[in-house]
């Protein structure tokens, strides 16, 4: 994939995550305070700007561009967490003309590190590091680029429904306790909607 | 479910039209980095050590009507309970720097943790001293040995008000530091609600509460409390909360303490007066007495209906802050 196709990948993304503002809202309310949808949708429409500014952009290039955007404009949690996730994983790919397999793989693994450093959360903690974490591990057995994405989509959409049965013990909803079963966690669904756009563009 | 009524334009503008209406309400005496949600006093002398607050929009008056005389130097504020991201509080960092340092003073959320830890990190990298000091006061949140786990609510009210006067009298950053953690570790909250808030963007309410039933211990967002339950009475409600607040705060008689009733926004004076009479009732049988008292809406959470009790136990370094003249388009003492 070269640039101006991880480009053109980001700006699928970030339209899969406008698009579904109010899947991720309401999936919010449920354990939290209903605004993720409303953040996602702040920081992602400030990625695709400044995407589209980008002239020949490398893949580093695209997805800092992004991840600074949404940590910029995303605040909350979210914008954190989801800036974190795009910053930290395009340091893997500087001087990289092309993303392929292996690169995408260790996009991934950076990024869901730095995630969890930052957020202070480990996997089963039913945060999006239960979709972005297995979607790493997923992703380096893919002999293609194309196999690695299908194979992280898959593996985060699983872990969504995981957190459907664990119990939130940080942020917003670790208050619920026992209440928060039965719920996915809305982070973990925005992870597996990225992983998917990404896929559909691979 | 029914749709809120509320009073705005554009739904995605709120925070913006709200914040350019709250400038014009200080009348020259706070001003804001063009475009972004980061909030100075214009009036901050030279070589004072900083205080800066923030956290989401939706609150008001805190955040951002908190910056004035004996207050907070400056805000940075986010979206409707959203923390403001690490370039708004860069901004509202630099504009209120004078050379000595800022003390960072804000909600302990996860969003707001992160975003100002970032900001911190970036600060440094600019040679600006930064120091970070977490509001945990809400007692429904967690057992004393999960502080980390606990939210700050309106308990934030009195600690602003104690760091802007110690900030404003002190120079040195660590001793200021020092009265703040001090107000920090001696303030209790705990709230109820008894119905919900609703988000301008979704024109939803945050949460589910039935007609009649209330949540105690409910956090500022609509966090869950400890329970869910059919509607009681003021003094029923009032005991509920006194009960966890005192257990966790070793009051001895003949302590002092400063109390706040916060309006979580569409309760009415009424009743939270009735909740005041309540409340010194069981601080009197106790022997604690009320050095002062403040009643009113400051950390509100839209049209949520319900209310907070806030102690803070008192010495005298304390109730020096405490009794500093303050003013702010959201808060004022004399």
């Amino acid at each position: 994939m070269t640039g101006d196709d991880v480009k053109a990948m980001m700006l699928a993304v970030a339209q899969a995550i406008i698009d579904n503002v109010d899947v991720l809202s309401e999936a919010d309310r449920a354990t939290g305070d209903g605004d993720h949808g409303v953040g996602m949708r702040r920081g992602f429409e400030a990625a695709q700007d400044a995407i589209m500014a980008l002239q020949a952009p490398t893949p580093e290039q695209v997805m800092k561009a992004a991840g600074t955007a949404i940590m910029a404009k995303g605040g909350g949690a979210s914008g954190a967490i989801f800036g974190t996730l795009f910053r930290a994983g395009s340091k893997v790919l500087e001087g990289k003309d092309r993303l392929d397999a292996a690169g995408f793989a260790q996009f991934l693994a950076v990024a869901s590190e730095a995630v969890q450093k930052r957020g202070g959360v480990i996997t089963g903690q039913k945060t999006m590091v239960d979709a972005l974490a297995p979607a790493a591990v997923a992703s380096a057995d893919g002999s293609s680029l194309a196999e690695s994405m299908s194979r992280a989509a898959q593996a985060a959409e699983a872990g969504v429904e995981a957190t459907r049965h664990m119990l939130a013990t940080t942020g917003k909803a670790r208050s619920l306790g026992e209440r928060s079963l039965g719920h996915i966690d809305p982070g973990a669904l925005s992870v597996s909607i990225i992983l998917r756009a990404m896929r559909d563009r691979a | 479910m029914k749709t809120p009524k509320k009073i705005l334009n554009e739904p995605r503008q709120a925070t913006a039209e709200m914040m350019e209406g709250l400038i014009l309400a200080n009348d020259g005496r706070v001003g804001r980095v063009e475009g972004t949600g980061a909030l100075f006093r214009t009036a901050i002398p030279d070589g004072k050590v900083a205080l800066l607050i923030g956290g989401g929009s939706g609150h008001e008056p805190i955040f951002g009507g908190f910056v004035g005389h004996n207050l907070a130097d400056g805000a940075a504020c986010g979206e409707v309970f959203a923390a403001p991201g690490p370039d708004t509080i860069c901004e509202a960092a630099r504009a209120v720097h004078r050379g000595k340092g800022i003390i960072f003073l804000y909600c302990n959320y996860a969003g707001d943790n992160m975003n100002f830890d970032i900001a911190a990190e970036l600060l440094g990298d600019e040679g600006i001293e930064t120091r970070t000091i977490r509001v945990r006061d809400d007692v429904a949140a967690a057992p004393p040995e999960r502080m980390d786990d606990r939210r700050g609510i309106a308990g934030a009210v009195l600690v602003v008000k104690v760091a802007g006067g110690a900030a404003t009298e002190l120079k040195d950053i660590a001793e200021i530091e020092r009265i703040i953690r001090k107000a920090e570790a001696n303030v209790r909250s705990m709230g109820v609600a008894v119905s919900a808030g609703s988000l301008p963007e979704t024109g939803k309410p945050t949460f589910e509460l039935g007609d009649d039933e209330i949540e105690v211990g409910m956090g500022a967002h609509g966090e869950a409390g400890v329970k869910r339950q059919k509607m009681v009475s003021a003094d029923d409600i009032t005991n509920q909360m006194m009960e966890p607040i005192l257990g966790d705060m070793a009051l001895a008689k003949g302590d002092e303490v400063v109390l706040l009733i916060n309006n979580l926004g569409a309760s009415t004076m009424m009743e939270l007066l009735i909740v005041n009479r309540r409340v010194r009732q069981i601080l009197a049988r106790d022997g604690i007495s009320v050095h002062r008292t403040f009643i009113g809406p400051w950390f509100t959470s839209q049209e949520m209906a319900g209310f907070s009790i806030s102690l803070m136990k008192l010495d005298a370094e304390l109730k020096r802050y405490i009794d500093l003249p303050s003013s702010s388009f959201g808060f004022s003492s004399l």
